[in-house]
Formats: C-alpha cells, structure tokens, sequence
C-alpha cells in the first residue's frame, strides 16, 4: 500500500477521521504536523507517495503543498489548486473564462474605485479577496454604505485592503448548496439554511442533505475542472432567474456535517482517492 | 490529565489528541496541544487565525 502524508496544522474532526480511514484501508499514514516540521525545498524529509493537504491556514496550506510538490511528490490539493480557490478573484476568473456562470462582480483597485461599472445594484456584497468562513463579508444598501465599507477595509492596511470585490447580491431562498468534488465525480452535497443573507455553517447556517442533480453535478464538475480539480467544495446560489451560479470554490473543505447529515463518509472517499492517486 | 496554565484547573486531554490540535476550556482559554519528548501538554493558543478557514 502506498506511503500517504497527512499535512496538518490545527487538527479537526475532519482531519482525524481521514486519518482512521487511510488505516483502515491499509495504507502508509503518517501524520506531518506542518508547524513544527520544517520542509526543505527539493529535499524530502521521508519517503511518500502522495501527500493530502489539511491545515486549516490558508498561508500553510499553499505554502507547505508547495514545499511538498518540491520533492517531487503528488499533493492533494495541489498548491496551485489551494491559491487559487482561496484567491476569490482568481477563483471568479478562472470559472467565467471556462463559461462556468458566477455572480456579476467588479473588481475595483484604490482610490479610482466607483465609476459606473458596479455590478447590478443596490445592494452589493463586498468581499476580501482572500476570506474564509464568511468573514469580512458585508452587505452596502446604498452608494454611501458601499462608499463607507470601502473606506473601513482600506483602513485596515493589509495585504489586498485597496482590492475590493463588489458583487451583486443574489436573492436566495434562505439557502445555498455545498458539493463536494472528488477527481472527476461528486461525492455528496448539502444545503446550508439559515435565515442571514450569509450562509455558512461556521456562521451558524443549518446543514440538510440535498439532492445530486444532473445540473447540480454538471455545474460543480464543470467549475472544479477549471480549478484544476482535487478533493473541492464547490458552493453554489440558487438565482431566481438565472438558475445555479458558482459562488466560491473551497479547496480544503470541511465536511463533518455533511457526513452527520447525508451519511456519506467523505473522509473514507478522500483516502480511497488518494491511494488510488498515489498508485498512478 | 494536564493542567490549564491560565486557571489551574484540571484539563482532559482526548487519547486521540494530535499536536496542534486546539482545546476551549471551561475558563475560555483556548489551549493548544503540543509535544514534549513524546508527551503531549498544553499551552495557551498564541497563534493567529486570521486567514483560517476552508
């Protein structure tokens, strides 16, 4: 059986459990606790075959699947794959130049920043551009709100403060939909209902099982591929006009509740595909 | 059992604990699980949880 690496930082439930099922089917786990292990680039610091990638911080994640891919070694999520989806710029462009539909969004830069070309409005979504669990996420009413939301995250001083990410704002119906992509395939997916506009389960939202529909898998599929594929979470919005929009692609996703609420043991799914990756 | 180095108190460490891994006590401390010569103790959480997520 393949040597399969578990890159980590901050363990999880999610985490622990791909760990129990890669021993459970018999592979080589061992456990590369990121923060206190230093990765030499081009220099492995034991033999693997694959390496899975988990930590929780977005700086780690790309960063230690990069050091990793050095060696020569598969990573799952590749560094790539991680800076990409965690980049919601790069993720909505690489999605509308492969004619997968999103949101319309306005990307504005400094002090140049409201000239007309907002997207459809008010309200807007203003979002970072690297941003998880829904933070940062702020809905402006008007021109003035939007102007303020701009003015405060400028204020801030950090890496992409002058980036703004102006979106327009869908009308969901109390819900969007969570699917997990694994290679070429959709393993599972969830609604996330709550009645706040945001709609993550780290912001409270309530997870129910939802049905894979052809479109549903058509569309995640479609978006994961032009990601560069991998273990993704790939969120989608119900517009009540245009239908299923891709909303943001999650590249090391949590899915504790999406196995309480479906059933679907998506850790034993992630290890079986990356022993299957690793035999290639 | 090892001991909260906030509050004194007693904290349960889970026999599947993994370095790393981050433990809210009672006190609202947040602890992290780290490693000493192969022994697993605790210390407040110093880190920065600004860009975690999924």
């Amino acid at each position: 059986m393949p040597s399969i690496a578990l890159l980590y930082d901050h363990p999880r439930w999610e985490e622990k459990a791909i760990l129990q099922a890669l021993k459970d089917i018999g592979a080589d786990a061992r456990l590369l606790h990121v923060e206190t292990t230093p990765l030499r680039i081009g220099e492995p610091c034991c033999p693997i075959d694959l390496a899975l990638e988990r930590s929780v911080s977005f700086s780690n994640a790309v960063s230690t699947a990069f050091a990793v891919e050095s060696w020569g070694v598969k990573v799952l999520n590749p560094g790539t794959v991680i800076y990409l989806a965690g980049d919601k710029v790069a993720t909505l462009s690489l999605l509308a130049s492969h004619r997968v539909p999103v949101p319309e969004t306005t990307v504005l830069s400094g002090s140049n920043r409201i000239n007309g070309s907002l997207p459809p409005g008010p309200p807007w979504v203003v979002k970072p551009v690297i941003g998880s669990w829904g933070r940062m996420v702020a809905r402006a009413r008007d021109l003035e709100e939007l102007e303020q939301l701009l003015s405060y995250k400028e204020a801030a001083r950090g890496l992409y403060s002058r980036i703004h990410l102006v979106q327009e704002y869908i009308e969901k119906p109390g819900r969007d939909i969570r699917v997990f992509t694994l290679g070429d395939r959709v393993v599972a997916a969830i609604y996330r209902v709550s009645s706040h506009w945001i709609t993550n389960t780290s912001r409270g939202a309530r997870a129910e099982p939802a049905p894979v529909t052809g479109e549903i898998e058509d569309l995640a599929l479609r978006a994961a591929e032009a990601l560069g594929g991998g273990f993704l979470g790939v969120d989608l919005l119900e517009d009540p006009e245009r239908g299923l929009l891709v909303n943001e692609v999650n590249a090391v996703p949590e899915f504790k509740n999406t196995v309480r609420v479906t059933g679907v043991r998506v850790h034993m799914e992630v290890a079986g595909y990356a022993v299957e990756e690793a035999r290639r | 059992m090892a001991k909260c180095p906030v509050c004194g108190l007693e904290v349960r460490i889970p026999e599947d604990a993994m370095p790393g891994e981050l433990i809210e006590h009672d006190c609202g401390t947040l602890l992290e699980v780290v490693e000493d010569n192969g022994v697993l103790q605790l210390r407040v959480f110093e880190g920065d949880m600004e860009d975690w997520g999924e």
